[in-house]
């Protein structure tokens, strides 16, 4: 005899919140994240208006910070177009095209994974100039927000690498809930995209 | 709000980030007349000069698709 619990609203939206329930934990979880980066944003503001005019605490321009701009707006591409191929699958999965809805996971795990090596090469190249988080609190800042950006984006990869594997198996049984889980994985993602989008302008150009 | 929505909302932000991108570029071209700045100038204005369109696109692709 086999028994199984039916989890309310984990399909159909929920009749108070008028979204499934993992939407709703999806939205409260980016909510927090919003506080977090929104943290480091603001210490960033106060570091920044707050340094010396002139001296080596003065805080370095886009001229002399040592930034790559020119491959972080590669990075940025990168990024804006695996938004756009995590959205088709979604769409792909309502049409029930499942191989092309992998191809499209596929795809974003791809361009992570470019954005990932992109900014590997990034890091090196400041570790062999000798900057580190110590050097400066401008480098302190940078990567901070640009290694915990870099950490959501590791984590939106196993995320999705998980989708296209194992937990694929999902769409065999309960094709509703997998479609969800895809549009909540989506979610996040464009959510780590945007925060890079606010991010890129702040620290590289600026 | 539905991933619909939030790409919606994405798209608008990256070509208004394309718009700014493109401006601070073409300034420095100015400035310097260097060539990555002109080449990354071309890519944000060509890039936001795709996102509306798409933009569009997307919105008709998906409009039986729910906001919420």
């Amino acid at each position: 005899m086999s028994a199984s619990i039916e989890i309310p609203c984990d399909i159909t939206p929920h009749p108070v919140t008028g979204m499934y329930n993992g939407k709703f934990g999806v939205w409260l979880f980016l909510a927090s994240e919003v506080m977090l980066f929104g943290a480091l944003f603001s210490s960033y503001i106060l570091l920044r208006v707050g340094a010396p005019e002139a001296g080596p605490l003065a805080w370095p321009d886009y001229r002399t910070n040592h930034l790559n701009v020119p491959l972080a707006t590669v990075n940025t591409m990168v990024l804006i177009l695996s938004s756009v191929t995590v959205v088709f699958a979604w769409y792909y999965l309502q049409l029930h095209k499942f191989a092309a809805a992998r191809a499209c996971l596929l795809a974003t795990i791809g361009l992570a994974l470019v954005f990932m090596v992109i900014k590997y090469f990034e890091y090196s190249h400041k570790f062999h100039d000798g900057l580190y988080p110590s050097t400066h609190n401008f480098y302190a800042v940078y990567f901070t927000l640009t290694g915990l950006h870099g950490l959501h984006v590791l984590g939106g990869i196993i995320v999705f690498a998980y989708l296209v594997g194992p937990g694929a198996a999902m769409w065999k049984y309960n094709p509703a809930k997998f479609t969800n889980r895809i549009e909540c994985a989506g979610l996040y993602w464009h959510f780590v995209d945007l925060v890079w989008i606010f991010l890129f302008p702040s620290i590289y150009l600026l | 709000m539905s991933l619909k929505a939030f790409h919606i909302v994405f798209v608008i932000t990256a070509a208004v980030f394309g718009l700014g991108l493109g401006a601070w570029a073409v300034r420095e071209y100015r400035a310097d007349g260097s060539t990555a700045s002109l080449i990354i100038a071309i890519g944000a204005f060509a890039g936001t000069a795709i996102l509306i369109p798409y933009g569009v696109w997307f919105l008709r692709k998906l409009r039986h698709v729910s906001y919420v």
